[in-house]
């Protein structure tokens, strides 16, 4: 798997040398090498110098991320290569360029014979022609051939929209079929696994997805049985395809064969209104793209980023959304009146009231325990304010089992990120202890919490009777809520801006997707008011402003700034992280 | 007068030759792998050394020898290309896959004189430094790999195999590999995903040429059955007498398959070239004739996938007169020389061997849909235009022979066929397709004719108001 050290620590590669050829009649200067799907240098194909020409091929089996296969045929393309005298030195025409010889078929001289554009070497003079009448009429074939046996049900299927097939036919296929015969019927609504449906019928055998399963996670699950036309792809007998990464086969697949369990039906694509945001999942901190629409999550997919998840994520991130949606999120701010009993208030009182609270508290005697799932901007805020108040911090660790592909054993997204913010100084968890003893013997007056249920960490709620000031931030139920004085309903990462550092320290920005649920509001905008309230301290009312105000403060972020961070993230400055 | 000319076939129908080692043995077996492995190095005046090795390599380059499993692609140039250099050990697999209709040649070599095979084998493994063989034999040869079996134990017993051959030193294990009964198994790197335990899918080439990257992903030399037993009587013989036997670029023996419609189906050993078509067909000493005295109408050249060739049809080819100057001479079906060259520049291929021959009462849509449907059954479904193009003519054609065929049906099949040709990962492609392109094409008024008299027929039930209009989705397509 792609790392981000395998990118990042790229050593600053010798000069490849280049390789001039013609696309199109343009010529082109192409590296002669260029990475494969494990980053290893190997000669550059006809496609990728057409890409660099800015010529699409149409394909549907090549993957950049995958070994090739060669197996669709749909990159074929028309070529020539310059004419060579027994010498071994081109033959040049009359006005002195090199006479190309347009390749043909060796036992039909008059037919000219494509080459798959995704897996032939180019070759120093060699012409690409990617339009020509004979590449049009070759991709042609390969469609009619994909179509005859296509079920052609894109109105009920769910790839319509984003279907290879449907696009590649429009722009290069025949309107009308010569095909009479009867079609080959496949086994349809196939249970390949917990999370998968295949339609055999759509499936144009490309072997994506079994490419992707046996060699990117490791797992020889899938495979074709049968022969010829009747080829079906099929799960190994009797074990269900089920690894942590099915669902990036639905993601590949270029067709409407492979569809996600949860996304089926549920949603046309083109309605869905794209997000760029990271998984929180665990500090792998995948890039991924929320699809939402009118306030719901529909799902996440993956986003390119070849410094950290390549083009894939784990099943369980991405299907760890619908939790942003429950009916019973923390929708309202909540103050305890002086009889015990919660009323609701707004964030302008609740907060002023907290601040003055805070602002008279002594030093020494307050705690603040906040998730590592909150943002960098958030951490700051609360490592600024615990400052302040000489507070003993501390948050608390998740962990769970690490796979060999991307998910991490820290299952909190921003670890790193409470570290670097100072808000952390010690490992995660490791003053949860302290706090609760300091409570029980008065030594601490004020606990606030951020994202975390403490009464599942160490601190009992039997102990919150003893604190003067009990404040909770959270997006969730959550059983210190019921003692708190103040409640202040938090926003999930959809519902907010914000960056996170991942595991390997890479500062990655996420946007907003959806509104959060009534009163709700991002932490980092009401923690901006809360250390105005107690600190005095103000300028930090855009997340822009507070970011690059954090990374001024913090020597790992310093010199990063919000605009910066592009859409794939930078890495904190390593000196500082470790 | 045309006559066989049996090198490899020499002893095998002779009365009372068993397939055992003793019997070999009895026949000077073995000898001529005794001596290769002790060949002494040879010094060049330069004081270069020639080892054993590339001593075999040379005289095989020699001799001329063409693969005899289909493609006729020259076994010293084959053998060069072997990367030597990769530090990975250097595999050979004997394909006795034998799965093109209409051949039935290296049954005969594996049946009846399995120890040739071995020692052929051998010696091309010594010649290349190898040290483990496979031979993958197809499937429904299970008598003949119990007999492969056999023989290979019983040469392991007598140090012709194993560690330290007749003590020289080299050491070769060969395992014998069943096929589960598919074509595409023959395909050289088919073949090799099979033996290594996957699906037979070929490979695409770039990259994975065998000679490079093979079995395992190392060098890999693959060769027909009756290719390795030529390599022994060129050790045997020298290169040089080798090419005596045949015509140029044409040398040695070939094992000719005939069957079809004439008087004496059966395979015949040949010099290449030295022999015509009409030959083989006709001549008593051969094919022996059409029965009953029909007409001749057609003839397959070299194994189902080739083109056929039409009765009646003159082809013109370049020769070489002995002043060494070209000339074109035309030649009809039956003089055609049977040899590599003169069968592909009349637009076929003598392939495998196989000749087929087809009388005035054969029905070509139906000879036609039958090779069809073998291939639409056979393709491994691999790639695009051959998985759906092959099953697509064998419907067509069905549809056809079934009473719903279309006068426009000929060029239906033109137009699939040449959208598979030459757009396929593997051979198989051609394979399919020319069957058809040459079918159709050359007998195109009898498809035609079928065509119209569906249609003029439909059209009378449509006027006498009887029964739908044409369905021509027939609902008993064939299930291949
Ligand atoms: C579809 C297909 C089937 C083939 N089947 C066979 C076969 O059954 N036996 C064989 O020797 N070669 C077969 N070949 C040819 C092999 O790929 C390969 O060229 C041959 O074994 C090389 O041996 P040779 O050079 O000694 O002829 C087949 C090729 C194709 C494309
Ligand atoms: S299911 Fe999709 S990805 Fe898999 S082989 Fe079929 S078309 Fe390709
Ligand atoms: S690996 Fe981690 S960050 Fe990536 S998708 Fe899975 S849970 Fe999310
Ligand atoms: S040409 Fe046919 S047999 Fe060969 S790889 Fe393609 S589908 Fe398979
Ligand atoms: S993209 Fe499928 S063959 Fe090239």
């Amino acid at each position: 798997m792609t790392t981000a050290s395998a990118t990042e620590s790229k050593p600053a590669s010798p000069a490849i040398e280049k390789v001039t050829l013609k696309v199109d009649g343009r010529e082109v200067g192409v590296p002669k090498l260029t990475p494969d799907w494990q980053g290893k240098l190997v000669p550059t194909t006809m496609l990728q110098a057409c890409q660099i020409a800015g010529v699409e091929v149409p394909h549907y089996c090549y993957h950049p991320k995958l070994p090739v296969a060669g197996n669709c045929r749909m990159c074929l393309v028309e070529f020539g290569l310059p004419a060579m005298g027994p010498d071994r030195k081109p033959i040049l025409n009359e006005d002195g360029t090199p006479k190309i010889i347009r390749q043909t078929l060796p036992y039909e001289p008059g037919t000219p014979r494509g080459a798959i554009a995704c897996a032939t070497p180019i070759s120093p003079g060699m012409e690409i022609y990617p339009n020509s009448p004979a590449t049009k009429q070759m991709r042609e074939a390969v469609l009619e051939s994909l179509l005859i046996n296509h079920p052609l049900d894109c109105p009920i299927c769910d790839q319509a929209g984003e279907c290879k097939l449907q696009e590649y036919s429009v722009e290069y296929g025949q309107s009308q079929s010569r095909f009479v015969e009867e079609k080959v019927h496949k086994p349809k609504c196939v249970d390949l696994g917990p999370r998968i449906v295949l339609d055999d019928e759509r499936c144009i055998l490309c072997t994506r997805c079994i490419r992707f399963s046996k060699e990117i996670v490791g797992d020889d699950a899938l495979g074709i049985a049968s022969r010829g036309s009747h080829n079906v792809l099929t799960h190994y007998p009797g074990k269900p395809f089920d690894n942590n990464y099915t669902l990036n086969t639905v993601d590949i697949c270029p067709v409407g064969a492979l569809t996600s369990k949860d996304f089926r039906f549920q949603m046309r694509v083109w309605f869905l209104k794209e997000t760029k945001s990271v998984c929180t999942s665990c500090s792998a901190g995948c890039n991924i793209v929320i699809g939402s629409r009118e306030g719901r999550i529909y799902r996440y997919t993956p986003r390119d980023n070849d410094a950290v998840n390549a083009c894939w994520m784990c099943d369980y991130g991405r299907l760890n959304y619908k939790w942003i949606g429950r009916e019973d999120r923390l929708k309202h701010v909540l103050r305890r009146t002086a009889g015990g009993k919660s009323e609701r208030t707004t964030w302008t009182t609740a907060l002023k009231e907290i601040g003055a609270k805070l602002k008279n508290t002594a030093a020494n005697a307050t705690a603040i325990v906040a998730s590592a799932r909150q943002t960098n901007e958030e951490l700051y805020l609360l490592a600024r304010l615990g400052k302040r108040l000489n507070a003993l911090t501390d948050s608390v660790p998740r962990r769970g089992e690490p796979d060999k592909l991307l998910l991490q054993a820290d299952r909190n997204p921003n670890s790193t990120g409470a570290r670097l913010t100072g808000f952390l100084q010690a490992a995660a968890g490791s003053n949860l202890r302290k706090i609760a003893e300091g409570i029980q013997e008065g030594r601490i007056k004020t606990l606030i919490v951020v994202g975390e249920d403490v009464t599942k960490h160490g601190i009992d709620a039997s102990l919150f009777s003893r604190l003067d000031l009990l404040v909770v931030s959270d997006i969730l139920p959550n059983a210190a809520a019921a003692f708190a004085h103040y409640v202040l309903p938090g926003c999930a990462h959809t519902e907010k801006r914000g960056t996170f550092t991942n595991g390997q320290g890479r500062v990655q920005k996420f946007m907003k997707a959806v509104e959060g649920p009534e009163d709700a509001r991002p932490e980092w905008e009401f923690l901006c008011d809360l250390v105005f309230e107690t600190t005095g301290l103000d300028g930090l009312a855009s997340i822009e402003g507070l970011f690059n105000q954090m990374a001024k403060e913090t020597p790992a972020f310093s010199g990063l700034t919000w605009a910066g961070l592009g859409d794939a993230g930078v890495p904190a400055n390593s000196l500082n992280t470790a | 007068m045309p006559s066989e000319y049996r090198l490899i076939l020499k002893h095998a129908d002779q009365p009372g030759y068993t397939n055992d080692l003793d019997c070999y043995l009895r026949h000077g077996g073995y000898e001529v792998l005794r001596k290769a492995l002790s060949l002494p190095p040879r010094i060049l005046s330069d004081g270069r050394k020639v080892s054993a090795q590339e001593q075999i390599r040379d005289e095989v380059m020699l001799s001329g020898l063409r693969g005899r499993g289909g493609a006729g692609f020259s076994c010293g140039l084959k053998w060069s290309f072997v990367d030597r250099k990769s530090g990975k050990p250097v595999y050979l697999i004997c394909n006795a896959d034998e799965s093109e209709p209409g051949t039935f040649k290296d049954k005969q070599i594996i049946y009846k004189d399995p120890h040739q095979l071995l020692e052929g084998t051998i010696l091309s493994c010594f010649a290349n430094d190898v040290h483990l063989a496979y031979i993958y034999i197809r499937g429904e040869f299970v008598q003949g790999a119990k007999i492969l079996n056999r023989a290979l134990a019983e040469a392991r017993a007598k140090e012709f195999l194993g560690k330290n051959i007749l003590g020289s030193g080299y050491d070769l294990e060969i395992f014998v590999h069943r096929g589960a009964g598919a074509y595409i198994c023959g395909e050289e790197t088919g073949l090799i995903e099979s033996l290594e335990g996957k699906r037979a899918y070929p490979r695409i080439k770039p990259p994975y040429f065998p000679a490079v990257l093979g079995l395992y992903l190392c060098p890999t030399i693959v060769n027909n059955v009756e290719t390795l037993c030529a390599v022994k009587h060129i050790v045997a013989m020298s290169g040089a007498e080798y090419a005596k036997l045949g015509t140029p670029n044409n040398t040695g023996t070939r094992i000719v398959s005939i069957s079809g419609h004439i008087k004496k189906p059966g395979y015949y050993e040949v010099e290449v070239g030295k022999v015509t078509l009409g030959e083989l067909i006709l001549d008593p000493a051969f094919g022996g004739g059409l029965r009953e005295d029909r007409q001749l109408k057609a003839v397959i050249p070299g194994g189902s996938s080739a083109k056929v060739f039409k009765a009646g049809e003159k082809f013109k080819l370049k020769r070489r007169g002995p002043d060494g100057q070209m000339s074109t001479v035309e030649v009809g079906v039956l003089d055609l020389p049977y040899d590599f060259d003169s069968v592909q520049q009349a637009g076929s291929m003598s392939g495998s061997g196989a000749i087929i021959v087809m009388d005035d009462t054969a029905d070509l849509t139906e000879a036609l849909e039958n090779i069809a449907e073998f291939y639409a059954h056979e393709s491994c479904g691999q790639c695009t235009p051959c998985r759906e193009g092959s099953l697509w003519m064998a419907k067509a054609l069905h549809r056809l022979n079934h009473g719903q065929g279309r006068k426009q049906d000929a060029d239906y099949l033109l137009h699939i066929a040449k959208h598979i040709q030459g757009r396929t990962i593997c051979a198989f492609g051609e394979a399919c397709a020319w069957p058809v392109l040459s079918f159709v094409s050359k007998f195109k008024d009898e498809f035609q004719a079928k065509g119209a008299a569906d249609e003029a027929r439909r059209s009378r039930t449509l006027t006498a108001g009887a029964g739908p209009g044409p369905d021509l989705r027939i609902a008993a397509s064939p299930e291949v």
